[in-house]
């Protein structure tokens, strides 16, 4: 079979290409993609100021310094103080570790459920009308009275269970991905339906391959790509919903602060101190932005046809 | 070729129809007869083609003996053995000793696996080899149908698809089965390539002792590889006989308009071809005409064409034919 072997492929580096793992070639190819390294790059930052910064900046987000109310920015205070006189840097560091925390636990209930349920709904035709059906139902279900109704319910046992905070944490968690799952679902369905058909799904089922491994080896990386994008666009609408429940009063309490919290409260002030919504603002869109081009990164690292040889 | 006593697969009545569904309850309001009622036999080692027309039945009856679709009714039996019926485990294990060559190398391959994996799922899902031994093994592999081993670490986009396909062979032959199913193998590939193919399954199955049900829609092709070639039209068998007497003397007028239309390389023969060109179009299998299905298309039709449909008739040795007029 002399023709099929175009030696010129493979002379050059054959030993070199014997260990190459999967997870280096992803590594390799997103590395290669300047939009995601400097995503990366930003998210770290992010992150890590959150983090550490508290130990550094060590004001009290709470503490109430009514005489330096409205300041601007100064050595004491780098970004200002609000109406009241905390410090804003302070609290945009404390509300930046429960929206990033709120942010991606919620994307990942809704990813894991949508995920789940399309995956099911496309692979298995019998559940599929069921599946699909009470998808249609979240979708149709209105968000707000239903939001009313759950805390209303079950704010007072949670809070009694997990304290206030983390008890409330875990019902805006619960609330935003119970409610964002179904978008996925719907498109992680579209593409198992096409890929349950596709010659390399039979060719798996005539080798014996088990069900369990078909969908793990074959369907899911091959959906990978519009699961990543609603995982980067989950976070940006994680983070900006929990916002709109703590203005309505559903989500944290109004003094513990969270980056939507302090946009909605600084824009009763934003002719008096701009930089009160300029800043959590800022915070929100940097850290969707970068985890959109993570995202972006990722989708391309891990499409062996996009990565290059 | 003499009928040997034990044939490796056999159908008896090898029906599948698919059901059509209809409005808000998905009631079935008809079927899609695609394969309807096969008898026929797969000895050891030999190669028995399948052609006939796009949407004649020729893959779902390949797809129904590896149990990929269950049949409507009939039986098939592998080794002697009833297989229709076999479930779960008990099918899982029987699956290494039949396998399948698809037709579109571009689809049949994972494009996010790499070669070295996709040729090697077979021997680890059956537990087969793992570690040092499934590298080798797939190396010995990838070496047999023609392509270099270093290409393991490869993905499949990064090939042609003469290799791809040869990578599908490999896979396919991964757990040494004794049967193998192409459907349509060369359908996707340039002529050139297509030679090469051919030959490398046929280099196979005389080294490794393979059984072949080779389906196709290339007559020339068929009449290369195959020992025994059965026609198909409209989901029925209308002729089966050994590739020699077939091409020298078809008895079916389907058969007859098909081997009409295909081309000589011989000018002089070529400037006298008589194409018998056929009337119409194929009816539809949700809806098969009564009596011969080929009754509608037939330049020879008698009135009972349409009235009875024609026995399977053996009119030689080993040639068997399903038409009214044929002697």
């Amino acid at each position: 079979m002399p023709a099929a072997q175009s030696s010129d492929l493979t002379a050059p580096s054959r030993g070199l290409q014997r260990h190459r793992s999967l997870w280096m070639d992803v590594w390799l190819a997103f590395r290669n993609h300047t939009g995601a390294l400097v995503g990366a790059g930003v998210f770290i930052a992010i992150s890590l100021a959150v983090a550490l910064g508290p130990l550094i900046h060590t004001v009290d987000p709470h503490y109430l310094d009514i005489l330096a109310k409205n300041e601007g920015p100064s050595l004491k205070h780098p970004m200002g103080t609000d109406n009241l006189g905390r410090d804003t840097l302070a609290q945009v560091l404390a509300g930046g570790r429960i929206s990033l925390a709120v942010g991606f636990t919620a994307m990942m209930i809704a990813l894991v459920l949508g995920t789940l349920v399309g995956v099911l709904a496309g692979y298995f035709r019998q559940i599929d009308g069921l599946l699909m059906r009470l998808t249609d139902m979240f979708l149709a279900l209105p968000l707000l009275p239903l939001l009313l109704v759950v805390i209303m319910l079950f704010r007072d046992s949670l809070r009694a269970a997990f304290g206030p905070e983390t008890g409330i944490f875990l019902l805006v968690v619960f609330i935003i991905g119970i409610t964002s799952w179904m978008q996925t679902a719907r498109i992680v369905r579209g593409d198992v339906l096409a890929l349950r058909e596709r010659e390399f799904v039979t060719a798996a089922r005539s080798i014996g391959t088990r069900r369990r491994r078909i969908i793990t080896r074959h369907i899911l990386p091959n959906v990978l790509s519009p699961i990543m994008v609603s995982a980067t666009l989950g976070i940006a609408n994680a983070i900006i919903t929990e916002s709109a429940l703590s203005f309505l009063g559903l989500g944290f309490p109004p003094d513990f602060p969270t980056w939507g919290r302090l946009l909605f409260d600084g824009a009763n002030f934003i002719s008096v101190t701009p930089e009160r919504v300029l800043w959590p603002g800022l915070a929100i869109s940097l850290t969707v932005l970068s985890v959109n081009y993570i995202g972006d990164g990722l989708r391309d690292a891990l499409d062996p046809r996009l990565r290059g040889a | 070729m003499p009928p040997e006593p034990t044939p490796l697969v056999a159908v008896e009545n090898l029906t599948k129809h698919f059901p059509i569904l209809r409005g808000v309850f998905r009631r079935e309001v008809g079927s899609v007869r695609a394969v309807d009622g096969l008898d026929f036999a797969i000895h050891p080692r030999e190669t028995l083609g399948l052609v006939g027309e796009s949407g004649c039945g020729k893959s779902t009856v390949g797809r129904m003996i590896l149990r990929l679709y269950a049949p409507t009714a009939g039986r098939v039996r592998f080794r002697g053995e009833d297989i229709t019926a076999l479930q779960g485990e008990a099918l899982r294990q029987l699956r290494p000793h039949m396998q399948m060559i698809f037709q579109d190398p571009q689809d049949s391959l994972n494009p996010r696996m790499t070669v070295g994996s996709i040729v090697g799922e077979p021997l680890r899902e059956h537990g087969a080899a793992a570690g040092a031994a499934l590298r080798e093994r797939v190396e010995a592999l990838l070496d047999a149908v023609g392509l270099d081993p270093a290409f393991a670490n490869r993905y499949p986009h990064e090939f042609s698809g003469g290799q791809r396909q040869r990578i599908g062979v490999a896979r396919a032959l991964a757990l040494n089965p004794e049967f193998v199913v192409c459907d349509e193998p060369i359908a996707a590939l340039d002529v050139s390539i297509q030679a090469q193919v051919v030959n490398l399954l046929k280099e196979l199955q005389e080294r490794l002792g393979l059984t072949y049900l080779f389906i196709s829609h290339d007559l020339r092709m068929v009449r290369h590889v195959a020992d025994r070639v059965a026609v198909m039209y409209l989901g029925k068998i209308v002729e089966l006989a050994t590739s020699d007497a077939l091409y020298e003397e078809p008895l079916h007028p389907y058969t007859r308009a098909l081997l009409s239309a295909v081309p000589t390389h011989d000018p002089e023969r070529e400037a006298t071809r008589k194409r018998i060109i056929l009337e119409g179009d194929v009816p539809s299998p949700a809806a098969p005409p009564p009596g011969c299905r080929f009754s509608t298309r037939c330049p020879v039709a008698v009135a009972e064409c349409s009235e009875r449909a024609p026995e399977w008739r053996t009119l030689r040795p080993g040639h068997q034919v399903a038409c009214h007029l044929a002697e």
